[in-house]
């Protein structure tokens, strides 16, 4: 575990150290407060009437929601350009011999992967987070629900850094690693919008919607079933990418 | 005798070509281990294996003891490796990457504090360790892949053709450290360079399309490499017939007006009354060396000069 620490911690400072998490991180916080601040001016036209209704909205209801759904879209754009070299680079620039000869196994290097690009999704999280925070200087929130928010949206991108990382580990090219995984990810948050077309509210599609499990965990609905979704979806990608690891040493 | 490696029957397939074929050996530490070959004959294949890069289609790979193949995790504390590229990170310094190497072999901080100075000042690389990597010469780069390889002080040593890329400043520096790194640890190197083998190993394997075709100790080898013949050079002709009687001459092979190469049986050397007969008819003698065999002819020999 320690050396998966050492593999993420590093991974981290690789992404800092280049201009990519940079830009990333400052046109993200950049759209997120433009998205943040039309949301507040919404909340300000809507107050007289929400006023009005008995167990209206509040201030967390109407902003939360909306800015964590906005932001999980850009993270889905975003991630799979963090993780597309994660692994694949490290294969053409032939650094992966001093993971392989080192002795850590291939959990730890998967595992330190994913963390290390997790972390710095986190950092978003907190970011927008933030924003949020900041409505307390003029008005209180409804934390058991900013927390759910949070909530889904990390798992939320701990489920984006997995299928980056697996498809980084696959692909020869960190541009097709990008693509495969945006377009996975893509298909996975749209299954959700073509089984509402029929009357299967319930159906194996939509159960494998992210997008489903990410607003029920956002509309503050704890089910066991959305968190096993995402823990399983995760560990299921982080074990393929170990698989494919150890299948590219064997004999072909 | 405890071996640092003990490598069995190791065979690789890429599909369905051979790279390496029932390959066997063992390194006892203090030794220096040379494994020859020309390009492609298998050399990085066979390490790739014994550093776990590669899982054979067949074999036993133990590392001081204990099985690559069963156990890699605790097999691969003994090992440091420097693959054909070095493994660098470019956008870190050196200091930077040599602290993230010692983290990956579990170092304490005080022990990885103690490594980098040791590693810097044993690779020549006090001065550059605030540069970032991507910006240091091959020569560098690659002193640095060697100093990640000795930087926690692994039992095993093995190091990809080490001295590519080189001037013959720094190739002579490395040769020199190898042998100095010999006399601690067990050191497996590849190469190509057939000088580098006879000046640093005290072992010799050579590895050709695959398949082992020579193991041999350096000292043994050396021997094989005298050659039972004598060059001679005198200042006047020398009469080939006065020597051709000497006992023990089998043939005189004339290279010139003055110099000749005398054959000799192995069973008696007739040096010494070569030597005598020369001062004596008044030829004056020049040079008298017994002529040695190249590694070069060995490596010709064996390989049927094809591609050599």
């Amino acid at each position: 575990m320690k050396a998966a620490l050492t593999i993420a911690a590093r991974e981290c400072r690789s992404l800092f150290l280049s201009p990519l998490a940079w830009t990333l991180l400052a046109i993200m916080q950049l759209i997120m407060a433009y998205l943040f601040l039309n949301q507040v001016q919404t909340f300000i036209n809507l107050q007289p009437r929400l006023a009005a209704l008995e167990n209206g909205p509040g201030l967390t209801d109407v902003i939360a929601p909306a800015l964590f759904g906005n932001a999980g879209i850009l993270l889905l754009l975003v991630t799979p350009l963090l993780t597309m070299r994660s692994i694949c680079e490290e294969r053409r620039n032939k650094t992966l011999p001093l993971l392989l000869s080192a002795p850590v196994s291939l959990t730890d290097i998967v595992v330190g992967k994913f963390l290390g690009i997790f972390s710095l999704l986190l950092l978003v999280v907190m970011l927008v987070t933030s924003m949020l925070l900041s409505l307390l200087a003029g008005g209180t929130l409804d934390f058991g629900k900013l927390f759910a928010n949070v909530l889904a949206l990390s798992l939320l991108s701990a489920a984006f850094t997995a299928t980056g990382v697996y498809f980084s580990c696959i692909s020869p090219h960190p541009a097709v690693a990008a693509l495969s995984a945006f377009g996975v990810l893509m298909l996975l948050w749209l299954l959700d919008w073509t089984t509402t077309l029929s009357d299967q509210p319930n159906g194996l599609l939509t159960q494998l919607s992210l997008l489903r499990h990410f607003q029920s965990l956002q509309s503050g609905l704890f089910s066991t079933a959305d968190l096993c979704y995402f823990l399983f979806y995760c560990l299921g990608f982080l074990w393929l990418s170990i698989r494919h690891l150890a299948g590219e040493r064997l004999p072909t | 005798m405890d071996f640092l490696v003990e490598a069995a029957h190791l065979s690789r397939y890429y599909g369905k070509r051979c790279a390496v074929n029932d390959v066997s050996l063992s390194l006892a530490s203090g030794q220096v281990m040379g494994l020859l070959g020309v390009n492609g004959a298998g050399k990085t294949t066979t390490l790739q294996m014994l550093t776990g890069n590669l899982a054979p289609s067949g074999g036993q790979i133990r590392i001081n003891g204990v099985d690559l193949l069963k156990q890699p995790v605790a097999a691969k504390r003994y090992l440091g490796y420097l693959p054909d590229t070095p493994p660098l990170y470019k956008e870190l310094t050196v200091q930077e990457f040599l602290r993230f190497c010692a983290q990956l072999h579990g170092l304490d901080k005080q022990a990885a504090k103690k490594a980098i100075a040791y590693v810097l000042d044993r690779c020549g690389l006090i001065g550059v360790g605030q540069r970032l990597l991507g910006n240091l010469s091959k020569g560098y780069q690659q002193r640095v892949g060697i100093a990640q390889a000795l930087l926690h002080n692994p039992k095993l040593i093995i190091l990809d053709e080490p001295t590519v890329g080189l001037d013959p400043l720094q190739i002579r520096e490395i040769r020199e450290l190898i042998r100095e790194l010999g006399q601690q640890h067990g050191v497996i190197l590849s190469t190509h360079i057939l000088a580098e083998v006879a000046e640093s190993c005290s072992h010799v394997q050579i590895i050709h399309q695959g398949r082992l075709i020579l193991s041999d100790s350096m000292a043994n080898l050396k021997q094989t490499m005298t050659s039972d013949a004598l060059l001679v050079t005198t200042r006047l002709p020398a009469d080939t017939k006065v020597l051709s009687a000497i006992p023990g001459v089998a043939a005189i092979e004339k290279l010139g007006e003055l110099q000749l190469k005398i054959r000799y049986n192995p069973s008696c050397n007739p040096g010494q009354q070569i030597t005598e007969t020369i001062i004596v008819a008044g030829w004056e003698l020049v040079e008298l060396t017994p002529v040695q065999k190249s590694i070069e002819d060995i490596f010709i020999n064996l390989t049927g000069g094809k591609s050599a």
